[in-house]
């Protein structure tokens, strides 16, 4: 349960930073928050020889709103995007899934680009990222570039990021004109686990009442977070009632493939995903009402 | 640089040096080079929250948290909790604990003690629903949560004390 052995290395630059990934190839690693990466390492399970430490990097911890856009440097920890009071009301869905990770001290520490980058199917930030279509920029040997969130998430633990680059900002798209609400809603064991299921929704009403925009964003149910693009189309032009919402609940469930674990069967893991579907909406729907 | 590397941290108010390799956690290097073996390590992994410490005032597992990152911050441990190092006493939450049963074997106590810590200090008076969910990272074994939760909320009732700096 100790670590290997590692060579530390604590960048005051991101090119810096940079350089001693180039140096290191494949031995580094960075570490961020350290949530999901040491405890592989007490695991056993990353041994990586180099580790580049992000949090002496201050150009990684700028977070502003940019226009209609959210933008957070990669270093932003959870702790700081739940504390923006001012969120809460103008996208819930981003507050209320940062809420529903892991536990206080877990959230104190972990980083919005740590979790986009560790990529763990039921992890909150990928859906969160999905749902609003936003985008990352990363920075390595050959310079910037700029992932959108539906290229970022490949399978379990994999993004498109090169293992010499360096997640350095998000941009989350927040609500703009048409009545929006938005929610995150998810199942799990116990509070703080990882969810067995989770949704992320947000959905746009017309004057006349019916949905002109729906985002359905699922965790927990395939080997990467899943845009439930169906059951979106299902929704627009819709009133958003009951019907409505049941129907896209059965369309996304089929766009889906969970797979049985520990902690539930994959018939299971279909069926609470429809369930919470159901419930995102719902709220979602009151609050792009009461908008 | 995988070798031993001094180590200087403020822990407590008190300035400690000590030598030890990058990989350390800062819990082990609490506990084996600064002999404060009042942070407890359960599961090493992040999942029990016996390890749970205070930096620059907000709780972070010390298991999960190199020591050679812990340098240039303000660190407190449980040891740091009583006023005046214990000479006036508990501090009303190690108060609370004792009066309402709130441990048994005492294993999770510390990091129990720092969460609440953490939660009083932004929230003074919390419902018993916030208590429960704020706890949610610690886990006890023996005693079970009723108790920690209702000496919580004992302590919380009370005046604020004057805590450590
Ligand atoms: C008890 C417990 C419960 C948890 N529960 C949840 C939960 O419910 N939901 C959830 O989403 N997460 C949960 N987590 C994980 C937590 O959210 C982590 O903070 C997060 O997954 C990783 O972020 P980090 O900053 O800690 O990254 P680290 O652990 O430091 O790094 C994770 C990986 O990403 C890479 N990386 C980090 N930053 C960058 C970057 N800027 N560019 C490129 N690569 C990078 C690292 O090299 C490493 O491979 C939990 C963790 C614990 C210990
Ligand atoms: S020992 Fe650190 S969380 Fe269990
Ligand atoms: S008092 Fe024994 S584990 Fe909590």
């Amino acid at each position: 349960m100790k670590p290997a052995p590692f060579s530390y290395f604590a960048p005051r630059s991101l090119h810096e930073a940079v350089g001693l990934l180039v140096e290191h190839g494949d031995a580094a690693k960075v570490l961020a928050g350290g949530q999901s990466l040491v405890p592989m390492m007490a695991f056993r399970l990353a041994m990586p020889d180099v580790l580049v430490d992000l949090g002496g990097v201050g150009e990684l911890e700028h977070s502003r709103v940019e226009g209609d856009t959210l933008v957070l440097g990669a270093m932003t920890r959870h702790r700081a995007v739940q504390d923006m009071g001012w969120l809460r009301t103008r996208c819930p869905l981003i507050v209320e899934g940062v809420e529903l990770i892991g536990h206080p001290a877990i959230r104190n520490r972990g980083t919005v680009g740590g979790s986009l980058a560790h990529a763990d199917p039921a992890a909150e930030w990928p859906a969160i990222l999905l749902a609003l279509d936003g985008e990352v920029d990363a920075v390595g040997p050959n310079g910037n570039r700029t992932i959108r969130a539906a290229d970022l998430f490949q399978t379990y633990f994999t993004t498109a990021l090169a293992p010499d680059e360096i997640l350095t900002e998000v941009r989350l798209p927040l609500p703009d004109g048409a009545p929006t609400g938005s929610a995150f809603v998810e199942m799990a064991r116990r509070h703080g686990d990882f969810a067995v299921a989770g949704v992320g929704t947000q959905i746009s009403l017309h004057p006349n009442g019916t949905i002109v925009d729906a985002r359905l964003a699922l965790i927990g149910v395939a080997d990467r977070p899943v845009r439930a693009g169906s059951a979106e189309a299902a929704l627009r032009g819709h009133g958003p009632t009951e019907e409505v919402f049941a129907e896209a609940a059965s369309v996304a469930i089929g766009e889906i493939e969970p797979s049985s674990d520990l902690h539930g069967s994959s018939d299971y893991r279909r069926h609470v995903a429809g369930v919470l579907v159901r419930r995102a909406l719902t709220i979602a729907a009151r609050r792009a009402a009461a908008a | 640089m995988t070798g031993a590397v001094d180590i200087t941290l403020l822990v407590n108010g008190k300035t400690y040096t000590g030598r030890a390799e990058p990989r350390v956690t800062l819990a082990d290097f609490l506990r084996d080079e600064l002999r404060l073996t009042g942070t407890h390590l359960g599961c090493e992994h992040g999942a029990c929250g016996a390890c749970t410490v205070l930096m620059d005032g907000r709780t972070v597992r010390s298991c999960l948290l190199f020591a050679v990152q812990a340098q240039g911050h303000d660190l407190a441990t449980v040891e740091g909790l009583a006023p005046a190092g214990g000479a006036e006493g508990l501090h009303p939450l190690q108060e609370a604990f004792h009066r309402m049963h709130a441990l048994q074997c005492g294993f999770c106590t510390p990091g129990f003690l720092m969460s609440a810590y953490e939660l009083l200090q932004s929230n003074p008076r919390p419902t018993e629903e916030e208590v429960r969910t704020w706890l949610s990272g610690n886990l006890c074994r023996c005693t079970g949560y009723q108790n920690i939760v209702e000496a919580v909320l004992a302590a919380a009732a009370e005046p604020e004390p004057e805590a450590h700096q």
